[in-house]
């Protein structure tokens, strides 16, 4: 049976309804008129791509976002959720993505914060002392906590330190944090995105139980498998609209990647068969730490050619920032080497890298690839301030500077064409074509690119793609990093896909299909994606 | 070996203790200050001014009112005032708060220089004013080299060691230090929870204040009995190191606080020891010890201590 | 973005004139008499101060030479911010400065001027620049706060001198100052009036605030100094060795510091005081601020501070003691810092309520 839509006289069979819901940031429209429909005691997945509003509707269901326009009502009755302590006073939780959690303080105590148990007795004297004196009854907070921990199956040490559990007890801290403030409703934006696959098991178990518990628990997802194990219901989101609602028994992965990523013309830029030439950077066993000291590059190998580009496929925050990072000479690597037009790089500092002829164009632009502060004429000079064509014997060629800029701003469409101005104050999608301009006109042998055309209107897009590939054609070899699957399948004459630090198989874009490489960006292989048993 | 003898015998004068527990003193308030802000997350590292405004508040108001005990309050209310300023542009207006707290080292230091004139009728210094008198323990006997040990320290020496025990209490015993502690490390986690952050950091900021000037009150009308300009001399800084140094903890630093105070009380003694004899050229060269020891502190062990992680952070609410 | 221009120059001023006002006001406090009184007693000590500074020409001669050092620790501690990193050891480099290239001086006499005078200079400017570095170091690989460094240099700096004076570098006098540098190391002289006297130093001075503008807006190093005050993620990605640049910027401007202390011994005193702990390395950082960090705008800071300094000696005679100098400019540093307050107070800070 398709899913309702219930009508208004049954909300008070729901937990939880968003009606209607508009959301706008400054760039973006984030929740484009958003209907939510979550029946009491369900597990409900979102899911969608990276930035499809998913993220954006539970925090404003949470109080922390507060929506434009629309409607939230609890039970049928119509809330205002203005902050989170309205929420939490509503009966809703939430576990973020990013955990809020104190490092140095105990389990007990990080769940207690807020609503602290104080010391009390049975003599009225030494009652009033204890509140007077603020005395924290760390042994209730540790009862209280063992209590909720043994209800619901979660378990923890009490006393241990926050910073010394594995992530994934972590979340059951967190989860516990929501129970023990009463918690009828359970968010959960992303659980499984730092879970091992045992520990996502044991999440599985834990969510199970508060199901059974009468509890309500929505999250949000991408990751397809995880919503066929364990959810009821699911609704589909793209763009900042809901584009299904299906219930669980009734989909498949398949289907859901195709709601997910959308049958929409791809954005096939025009590209004739290139020979690539000889190997210019060679990654051999590489492994990098991130920046928990987990392991986000576990081992990985492959060989980039001169007049190709090599797309890396994958959901964010699989490893592929620290890949680019490490080849860059941004981040130290724990073992492997890599190899640059047959130097060896593994171990040298960014301009060494830069000055063999690699440029690269960062995926967090404002963090990373220029200086907000810098004129659009300085930040262009970046990376090359010291030598030819931007300077000589130490002192910058101003004149040089200029012109260069100026071609370069006009070449690309960025927009004022300006060179004087602060390059922040220039829009989202402005700076990037400064960065990529100036990364452009390094000339290297070997590009690294991560997420390109993030925040550009297709013009730019177009134009961008269109010189990758002519990059290409004039046998510069380009590492593609992107979220964007169209992006990766148009442009990149290989594909291998990203999961958890390793590659799950090398493909080309033309024998394999957007469900089949979703399916491995949610970590199945390429033999298990096409039926071949995986035997090892 | 002469001189050996002569080292050694600094430690079995009963005088070398008396002054190690004066001269931590100073420190041991101004460092438990420190803790308290940095606890929740705010840099003070204008503990130099707040001692200084606070010795020379303790002696103004000693000489006005003719009690060295409205001096005290006048310290304490100095205090206040000083780190309320750190405060409110630190926690409001998310300034840097470094530069601020600099400036507020350079205001103590002119507003203190400027005053004495006007207050005392003569500048660089002031004159003898009332004391907060010694504690003398009688009972000892006063000849016993526990007396000349501890039979007659200033009340502040032994309300020092015992905010030690209050600071304790509070950070690790009490709901808001809990939350002082949540603050300092991640005060978004503390505020999804309902911690009021900004309530929080004004509390650690104005107890710095409180705590520093009570050690500036104590070098003034608690040891010499006067103010002169800039008799702070470097022990606010030095008090940072001893926080540092223990770790952001009430005892630890107490135990760096003694530490750099025997140091003091050594040189002091060594200095005057007639059996020694060190040229008066390279006397002032041991006066370097305790910042070169700063130094070491600061440079060495900033990495291998953790400071609060959200120190020096202004926090601002998004969304 | 023209906005911007105007801001970084409103808010020091209207710093500056926050200050004066707070000062003014603590002048009427200490003021006698009926609430008349007292304003005349304003009145006279500003103008006091404003005659001191600016009225004859010996007090502009020696309001330029008050500025001769405090240009040079602004540059010191303004091309310090522009790295990113906070100076206050101007003080302890400009003493370690004078000491060194006073006793290259002193032993100078056989040499003839024109190498005596750039080589004691040299000497100085070195003698600043590793003590900064020192600190400098000590942030680039272990992270310590270069405030808490810099300090203790100062006050490990101020022993140092005052042992050497006492000790082994006294003249014989039995106060603690040096013996006079030779002849062939005393800067010339560029004007004389009465008994004061105005150095080339001045000269030098400006100089060198040229050079720095030099270094900052033209030169590949002054890029990368910027960049790495603005933002270290992006030098580093930029290819630039953020942990050279701290320390190197740091010499520099201990360098700074460091002629600012060699023209006061050559130029000035011609011998070394033990107590020439003077304050003007902390009126470096009230004239960075002030002057944004920008050489021209340092040179107009050093001019303020600098007749405020002389000025104030005449305020003395008026009954305001010269501290008035140092809580100006505290205030002015402390609204600097909490820029956004100046901002609220003039109501420009309409986005985000900041609470």
């Amino acid at each position: 049976m398709p899913f309702k839509i219930p009508d208004a006289n049954e909300y008070d069979k729901y937990a939880v309804v968003m009606k209607g819901i508009v959301k706008k940031f400054p760039k973006v429209l984030a929740n484009d008129n958003v209907d939510l429909y979550v029946k009491k005691g369900e597990i409900h997945a979102i899911v969608g791509e990276n930035g499809a509003g998913k993220s954006t509707l539970m925090n404003q269901l949470y109080g922390l976002y507060n929506a434009d326009s629309g409607t939230i009502l609890i039970d049928g009755e119509a809330k205002d959720i203005s902050n989170p302590r309205d929420a939490i006073n509503v009966g809703i939780g939430m576990v973020h993505q990013h955990f809020m959690l104190v490092g140095p303080l105990t389990v007990a105590e990080n769940i207690v914060l807020g609503n602290e148990p104080l010391v009390s007795s049975e003599n009225k004297f030494l009652n009033s002392l204890a509140r007077t004196a603020d005395l924290f009854s760390l042994k209730k907070a540790r009862k209280e906590v063992k209590r909720i921990s043994d209800e619901y199956g979660l378990e923890v040490d009490v006393d241990a330190k926050i910073e010394d559990l594995p992530v994934g007890t972590q979340q059951r801290v967190e989860i516990l944090k929501t129970l023990y403030r009463g918690a009828e409703i359970l968010i959960l934006d992303e659980p499984t995105a730092v879970l091992t696959p045992q520990e996502t098991e044991e999440l599985f178990v834990v969510l199970r139980n508060l199901q059974k518990a009468g509890k309500t628990v929505i999250f949000i997802t991408h990751k397809l498998n995880e919503v066929i194990s364990v959810s009821n219901n699911v609704t589909v989101m793209r763009l900042g609209k809901v584009t299904g609602r299906i219930p669980t028994n009734e989909t498949s992965p398949k289907e859901l990647a195709n709601m997910m990523v959308g049958r929409e013309v791809l954005l096939r830029v025009k590209k004739d068969v290139h020979m690539p030439k000889e190997v210019v950077l060679d990654v051999d066993e590489l492994s990098v730490k991130d920046n928990r000291h987990l392991m986000a590059v576990d081992k990985i190998s492959f060989k980039l050619r001169k007049g190709e580009i090599l797309g890396i496929a994958g959901v964010a925050g699989n490893g592929q920032t620290e890949l680019i990072e490490s080849i860059a000479g941004l981040r130290k690597s724990e073992s492997g080497k890599v190899t640059l037009k047959d130097v060896d790089i593994t171990s040298s500092a960014p301009r060494e890298i830069r000055e063999l002829g690699l440029s690269h164009i960062a995926e967090d632009r404002f963090k990373y690839a220029m200086v907000k502060e810098f004129s659009v004429a300085y930040n262009i000079a970046l990376g090359r301030h010291y030598r030819a064509p931007f300077a000589s014997s130490g002192l910058l060629k101003g004149k040089d500077i200029d012109e260069i800029s100026k071609k370069l701003i006009k070449q690309y469409d960025v927009r004022p064409q300006e060179i004087h101005i602060e390059g922040g104050s220039l829009s989202g999608g402005n700076q990037q074509k400064m960065v990529v301009a100036r990364e452009i006109d390094y000339e290297p042998d070997c590009m690294l690119v991560a997420q390109p055309t993030r925040g550009l209107d297709i013009g730019a897009i177009e134009f961008i793609h269109k010189t990758m590939v002519e990059l290409r054609d004039n046998d510069v070899g380009i590492l593609l990093v992107s979220m964007e699957l169209e992006e990766i399948f148009s442009l990149s004459d290989r594909i291998m896909v990203m999961y958890e630090g390793r590659f799950m198989g090398e493909v080309k874009p033309d024998e394999i299909s957007l469900e089949e490489i979703g399916l491995m960006m949610a970590g199945s292989t390429l033999n298990e994606v096409r039926g071949i048993s995986d035997e090892k | 070996m002469d001189a050996l003898i002569a080292v050694l015998s600094t430690f079995t004068n009963p005088v070398f203790y008396k002054l190690t527990l004066s001269a931590s003193t100073p420190l041991l308030f101004a460092a438990l200050g420190g803790l308290f802000s940095e606890r929740t997350g705010v840099t003070n590292i204008a503990l130099e001014g707040i001692m200084l405004m606070g010795a020379f508040s303790g002696v103004a108001g000693s000489y006005i009112f003719s009690s060295p005990w409205i001096g005290l309050i006048l310290a304490i209310i100095s205090g206040v005032a000083l780190s309320a300023l750190h405060a409110y542009a630190s926690i409001r207006f998310s300034a840097n708060q470094i530069v601020s707290a600099t400036a507020l080292i350079l205001l103590a230091q002119g507003l203190t220089g400027f005053l004495l004139e006007p207050i005392f009728g003569q500048p660089g210094s002031t004159p003898i004013v009332a004391k907060i008198p010694d504690i003398h323990l009688e009972f000892l006997g006063k000849d016993s080299f526990l007396y000349k040990m501890i039979g007659s320290l200033s009340p502040f020496v032994y309300l020092a060691f015992i905010l030690v025990l209050v600071a304790y209490f509070i950070i690790y015993k009490t709901r808001l230090g809990l939350r002082m502690r949540a603050v300092g490390e991640n005060p978004e986690a503390a505020d999804t929870l309902g911690v009021n952050v900004f309530k929080i950091r004004y509390f650690g900021v104005i107890m710095s204040g409180v705590l520093a000037s009570l050690g500036g009150a104590y070098l003034s009308i608690g040891e010499l009995g006067q103010f002169s300009e800039n008799m702070t001399g470097g022990k606010g800084f030095i008090a940072l190191a001893a926080m540092i140094l223990g770790n952001w903890k009430p005892k630890g630093a107490m135990f760096a606080c003694l530490l750099f105070g025997m140091a003091e009380a050594l040189n002091e003694q060594l200095q005057s020891n007639p059996q020694l004899a060190i040229p008066s050229t390279i006397k002032p060269l041991f006066n370097l010890l305790p910042f070169v020891i700063t130094i070491i502190v600061v440079g060495g062990f900033v990495g291998k201590t953790r400071g609060p992680a959200a120190s020096g952070e202004p926090y601002e609410k998004k969304g | 973005m023209k906005n911007n221009k105007w801001i970084k120059i409103l808010i020091p001023i209207v710093s500056v004139f926050i200050a004066l006002l707070v000062a003014s006001i603590i002048i009427l406090i200490i003021g006698e008499g009926d609430l008349g009184q007292r304003f005349v007693f304003l009145g006279t000590a500003y103008s006091e101060m404003i005659r001191g500074a600016f009225g004859s020409s010996s007090a502009l001669m020696n309001t330029i030479i008050k500025m001769t050092p405090l240009i040079l620790t602004g540059l010191a501690v303004g091309f310090g911010f522009r790295a990113g990193v906070f100076n206050i050891g101007a003080e302890g480099q400009m003493t370690m400065g004078a000491l060194a290239a006073t006793i290259f001086a002193v032993n100078a006499t056989q040499l003839p001027s024109f190498i005596a005078i750039p080589f004691t200079i040299i000497v100085g400017m070195l003698a600043g620049g590793i003590w900064a570095a020192i600190a400098g170091f000590l942030k680039a690989k272990t992270g310590a706060h270069e405030v808490i460094t810099t300090i203790m240099l100062n006050w490990i700096a101020y022993n140092i001198a005052n042992w050497a004076v006492t000790g082994p570098f006294n003249d014989g006098s039995g106060t603690p100052k040096s013996p006079e540098i030779a002849e062939s190391a005393m800067l010339p002289n560029l004007l004389s009036s009465q008994a004061t006297f105005l150095s080339f130093g001045i000269v030098i001075a400006i100089i060198a605030a040229i050079v720095i503008y030099f270094i900052l807006y033209k030169t590949s190093m002054g890029y990368e100094v910027k960049a790495v005050g603005f933002n270290p993620y992006a030098a580093e990605y930029g290819g630039i060795n953020v942990s050279k640049n701290i320390i190197l910027t740091m010499a520099i401007s201990g360098a700074l510091a460091g002629l600012a202390g060699t023209l006061e011994s050559i130029g000035l005193y011609y011998r070394f005081y033990g107590t020439l702990s003077s304050g003007k390395g902390f009126d470096g950082i009230s004239i960075a601020l002030i002057g944004q960090n920008n050489p021209i705008g340092i040179i107009f800071a050093s001019l303020l501070i600098g007749g405020l300094r002389t000025g104030s000696n005449q305020m003395q005679f008026a009954g305001v003691p010269k501290h008035i100098v140092t809580i100006i400019q505290s205030i002015i540093i402390f609204l600097v810092a909490g820029e956004r307050m100046v901002m609220t107070l003039l109501r420009l800070n309409k986005k985000k309520g900041v609470k």
